[in-house]
């Protein structure tokens, strides 16, 4: 960025909203969940909307725990890469309108462990993830997901990640 | 997860009578699940304490789509499923059981094109809690894809 005029608002969030378009919508895992993120600024909720194929006690009925896990991991996943590609999105090194061919390398999972609070209720789902250490190689994050009620989160998890060594797929 | 044993699904008629009635019922509460449906488990196995789950590989379940390696997410929910499965097979277990924790950790991709079969044992159950491990792999035996231990809570049905 230069030390000039600030960028237009709408030129900003253009590129920030592509980039992380091109990072999810690319994903069949994504639309399978139907799981798809709002940004503000740089931080990102991911949001599982309610549908019949997330339920795994249709007597209850509760969200399958698998689904849940599935959710939370791939908000902490794509929190952690937005994070790490953001520098690059915003100096312009990765360019939205080619990310798709030349996908970003996404952290690789570890491990991934889920508290299950509550149990899941048939409507929609949000998460937040916080990175909480992010060296070189590897990286610790935590994710929260919650329901209508934001304090009262119906499961959490914590993930290790080994990073990409390159942003940028070459 | 969730799951809660349903004395009707008993009576439902079986699909393939070479199969056990412990196997035939256990089928018919993966059938009932949505989310299980939706991933395309199959049962293959169940035990006093263990089962065996099966995930043909299924383009839509991609995590990665320059290599078609299935999501993490995939894994995990195909493994707290099978490891509900076994806390339910448990002789000792009462009827209904919800995941308290379940951890997984992720040793390769799984090979694209391949199914991921999981096999869970409940290992340890007490009144309150039933302790289980669980394995998957790709076609490869001899290198897991990734491993799963939880806690799971044991009820009477309500």
């Amino acid at each position: 960025m230069n030390a000039g005029r600030p960028e237009p608002v709408q030129v900003v969030k253009m590129r920030r909203d592509a980039a992380l378009h091109a990072l999810v919508d690319g994903i069949p895992y994504m639309r399978f969940l139907g799981v798809q993120f709002d940004r503000r600024g740089d931080e990102l909720t991911g949001v599982m909307s309610y549908k019949e194929s997330l339920i795994g006690n249709p007597v209850l009925p509760a969200l399958h725990g698998g689904a849940t896990a599935a959710f939370l991991e791939v908000t902490a996943v794509i929190t952690l890469s937005w994070a790490y590609l953001w520098e690059d999105i915003e100096s312009g090194a990765v360019d939205p309108d080619t990310i798709t061919e030349k996908r970003p390398r996404m952290p690789k999972t570890v491990d991934f462990t889920v508290d299950y609070l509550r149990s899941g209720l048939p409507r929609d789902a949000y998460a937040r993830a916080r990175v909480i250490r992010s060296g070189r190689r590897y990286a610790s994050v935590h994710v929260e997901g919650w329901q209508d009620n934001r304090d009262r989160l119906f499961a959490q998890a914590t993930g290790h990640f080994v990073m990409p060594r390159s942003p940028v797929t070459t | 997860m969730l799951w809660a044993r349903s004395r009707d699904e008993v009576i439902m008629a079986a699909d393939d009578p070479t199969d056990s009635p412990k196997v035939r019922i256990a089928r018919q509460f993966i059938g009932a699940i949505p989310h299980a449906n939706a991933l395309g488990l199959e049962l293959v196995d169940v035990g006093d304490g263990t089962a065996t789950i099966r995930m043909p590989y299924c383009k839509d379940l991609v995590g990665e789509p320059t290599t078609g390696v299935i999501a993490g997410g995939a894994v995990s929910a195909m493994m707290d499923t099978c490891c509900g499965a076994a806390v339910i097979a448990h002789p000792e277990n009462p009827g209904v059981t919800a995941t308290i924790d379940l951890r997984i950790d992720y040793m390769r991709a799984a090979t694209p094109g391949q199914a991921i079969t999981t096999r869970a044992t409940c290992y340890h159950i007490t009144r309150s809690v039933a302790f289980v491990r669980a394995e998957a792999w790709d076609e490869d035996v001899e290198r897991p894809v990734a491993s799963a231990t939880g806690a799971f809570t044991v009820q009477a049905e309500p």
